[in-house]
């Protein structure tokens, strides 16, 4: 009797993590931040005869950025600028829209957009540009709480899609270009009622706080606006920080700048530090460090670890201890011109006069960095990892710094190069070694996110507007599909009625892709 | 002299239009505001701030661009009229500042609407309720008291009758549309519309369960105009009860 229950209980088990591919339940799929999925219906055989099953519309022009929810034959989508909407998975038809009033005066650096909601049981949760949190009822997108995260006046807002925990909602913030200093926030999901948030900036007498000079700590930025990963058994969260504020002026926060630019281990409990890694010590070039966390278990150098990979912003790829935060590897994936190595210790060698002057100095990568916040992917079958990399130099100056609470604070600024031809490519990069094993080069620099899948497929989207499918053991091409504007989102992949679909958003229309 | 009574042939119109913004009012504003502004389908405008209006600039654009997200539409006018408009409308809400405030205790209303009434089973407050009818979150906004008064004692009175388009942004009553359908297999299913097009329907049933069909794949499709599940409570409260609950429902303004 015993050992029947065992094998039910195996089988359960066994049902539920089936059932969980089925479906998209979070901004990466699963914790792991590997955007990966193991359906594997469309595939490299087949995967030409994909096609258009639906379409959905925003009204808005802001860049539609969203990672969809699926879950129950509904798709949980926001929309710009702080919108929510539940879409019949059959037929893209909205079952409820939820609009948010915004005030006119609120302070985004980069357009009025927003990458996601997250769901957990019932209630769907978003992040809004007036820096609230806010939970709708699933079945009717009636709100349940609004919670102010913080005060939007002084430059803050959000823009990334929570991270739903089975007892717990994380959010970050946007405005490192507004002098605001960071945090990360958990919520109680039935109240709204924060739980305990991380200062990305340690304050007078904590650790870390002696990496800037004077008071600069205070306008010291290092936002948390790009989804983080979750590892259930350590019980620790990941999640990258943006620049440290103001962008391009290093000299009046001399130091390291902690913890900008940097992966964070935060125990999922207390919203303690357990360990950081610092990808770009006082950097002056706006590389945010905010980017998916990809959470590998895998035999690395003769033993089973656990791994997390960072494709970042600085150009170079990292491998890193993620019990401990040990760093193994850090090598370069896109042209970059301002480090020569990562030392073994982890820290950039720094090449002199890289750094802006006000006249300029031209670097790779850009500003908009080696890669961005677009989704990365890993595929356990191929053992690979999957970026879009952008080669796309700019030149940058630097200006008087002048802080007033709620405007733009970045001293300096940059500018494209004449002459040169910004360009793309998706790379496959091998955890082991840190070596690019195929890359597939690309028009313009992308600003899609990859999805891997087990039909040994990789899917992305260009800035003109082409979907895409190559062989995730090769890269090479198997099918492309012209949806008529830029690619800004990531896409995913489920099943519905035994059948796979691959959804992605471009331009205003979220798009499912189907075989029949 | 010909020449100049085709001139004021053209202007008498105008001028006579131009100079009522009672008579403008009655006929854009009062089918949902009310005659005297009381508020009805739509919300009171007889009170000296207008929380949407502070000033007359920003009425003035309510009524040239309507209140996207609601179903205050676009109305259409010179400056002139507009200007009108405005001043009437402001001449309600100094008069109205002078009266009482109205019958009913929303507090014992509350206590109606939770218990003996049982509104929540179906009705949603805050965080509180059920999904089956619409939302009341803000209902005291959205309607005025006689509206509310006509709801409650009549439901049916207040349910569209028409094919008006589903719309999305909003927590109307024509989007609680009753349907019924029957599957291809026999199922019986009945709920409320969320969306509709040409081809395909999707329902809510009262167990918040979401059907997606085409329509060609049913066997049987009726969509209940004019009916509500809703129950009258004509019998159900005293006249002071009514009152409370209505005062209650006024009371609600989504404020958080």
């Amino acid at each position: 009797m015993k050992k029947l229950l065992i094998v039910f209980a195996i089988a359960l088990a066994l049902a539920a993590a089936a059932a969980a591919q089925m479906e998209w339940v979070t901004y990466s799929g699963d914790y792991s931040g590997q955007r990966h999925s193991t359906l594997k219906q469309i595939d490299r055989t087949n995967v030409a005869k994909l096609h258009v099953k639906w379409m959905y519309q925003t009204n808005d022009l802001n860049q539609f950025e969203v990672t969809p929810i699926v879950s129950g034959g509904v798709m949980y989508i926001s929309e710009p600028p702080s919108n929510a909407a539940a879409l019949d998975l059959h037929t893209g038809r909205p079952l409820w829209l939820y609009r948010r009033a915004l005030p006119n005066d609120i302070h985004v650096c980069c357009g009025q957009v927003n990458r996601g909601v997250a769901l957990l049981g019932d209630v769907v949760y978003l992040g809004t540009l007036d820096a609230h949190l806010i939970a709708l009822d699933a079945k009717t997108g009636h709100m349940l709480w609004d919670t102010a995260v913080a005060d939007y006046k002084t430059g803050y807002s959000i823009t990334v899609a929570p991270l739903a925990l089975k007892d717990k909602i994380i959010i970050g913030m946007s405005g490192g270009e507004y002098g605001v200093r960071g945090f990360l926030d958990a919520y109680d999901p039935k109240t709204g009622a924060r739980l305990w948030r991380f200062w990305t900036v340690p304050g007078p007498g904590e650790p870390g706080h002696e990496t800037w000079a004077g008071d600069s700590w205070k306008t010291g930025s290092a936002a948390t606006w790009v989804t983080g990963s979750y590892d259930a058994n350590l019980n620790l969260i990941y999640w990258g920080t943006g620049n440290p504020g103001p962008d391009y002026d290093g000299d009046i926060r001399k130091g390291d700048d902690l913890y900008s630019d940097s992966l964070l281990a935060l125990d999922a409990s207390t919203g303690k530090l357990k360990w950081h890694y610092q990808f770009t010590p006082n950097d002056t070039h706006d590389w945010d460090s905010t980017h998916t966390p990809v959470l590998i278990d895998t035999q690395f150098r003769g033993r089973a670890r656990k791994l997390v990979a960072v494709a970042n912003r600085n150009g170079f790829f990292y491998v890193l201890d993620r019990e401990t935060g040990e760093f193994l590897i850090g090598k370069p994936f896109a042209k970059e011109i301002w480090a020569t190595e990562i030392d073994s210790h982890g820290r950039p060698i720094v090449i002199p006069n890289t750094r802006p002057t006000p006249e300029g100095v031209p670097m790779y990568p850009g500003v908009h960095g080696g890669t961005n916040y677009m989704s990365p992917s890993y595929s356990p079958e191929t053992g690979l990892f999957y970026v879009s990399a952008r080669q796309e130099p700019t030149s940058y100056y630097r200006a008087t710094p002048e802080y007033d609470a709620g405007t733009y604070y970045v001293a300096g600024g940059n500018r494209g190069i004449p002459g040169v031809e910004p360009s793309g490519a998706i790379k496959a990069l091998d955890p082991q070694s840190g070596e690019v094993r195929w890359e597939f080069p690309l028009h313009s620099p992308p600003w899609s996110g990859v999805l891997s899948t087990s039909g040994g497929l990789v899917f992305g989207g260009t800035a003109e507007g082409n979907v895409f499918a190559l062989d995730s053991a090769t890269g090479k091409p198997l099918w492309d599909f012209q949806t008529g504007a830029t690619v800004t989102s990531n896409p995913i992949s489920y099943e519905l009625d035994g059948k796979q679909y691959v959804a992605l958003a471009a331009g205003r229309a979220l798009i499912a892709f189907g075989l029949e | 002299m010909r020449y100049r009574a085709t001139i004021l042939a053209l202007l008498a119109p105008c001028a006579f239009a131009a100079t009522t913004g009672e008579a403008l009012f009655h006929q854009h504003c009062a089918p949902c505001h009310g005659a005297n502004g009381e508020g009805g389908r739509g919300p009171k405008l007889a009170r000296l701030k207008l929380p949407r209006a502070p000033d007359d600039a920003t009425l003035g654009s309510l009524i040239e661009q309507g209140i996207p997200g609601t179903e205050m539409p676009v109305t259409r006018m010179t400056d002139a009229e507009r200007a009108e408009v405005i001043a009437y409308v402001r001449s309600l809400g100094r008069a109205a500042s002078a009266q009482v405030a109205q019958a009913g205790d929303p507090k014992k209303g509350e206590l109606l609407f939770w218990g003996k009434g049982g509104c929540g089973q179906c009705h949603t407050v805050g965080p509180r309720g059920g999904r089956t009818g619409p939302d009341l979150t803000d209902i005291g906004v959205k309607r005025g008291p006689a509206n509310l008064r006509q709801s409650v004692l009549d439901p049916e009175a207040e349910t569209p009758d028409n094919f008006a388009q589903y719309r999305k942004v909003i927590y109307m009553p024509d989007n609680y549309l009753r349907v019924r359908v029957v599957t291809a297999d026999g199922k019986q299913i009945t709920g409320a519309r969320v969306d509709e097009d040409t081809f395909t329907i999707q329902i809510r049933d009262d167990g918040s369960h979401i059907y997606s069909f085409r329509k060609d794949q049913l066997k049987e499709l009726h969509e209940d105009w004019g009916k509500s599940p809703m129950p009258s409570f004509r019998n159900k409260f005293a006249a002071s009860e009514l009152d409370d609950l209505v005062a209650y429902l006024s009371s609600l303004t989504g404020a958080q």
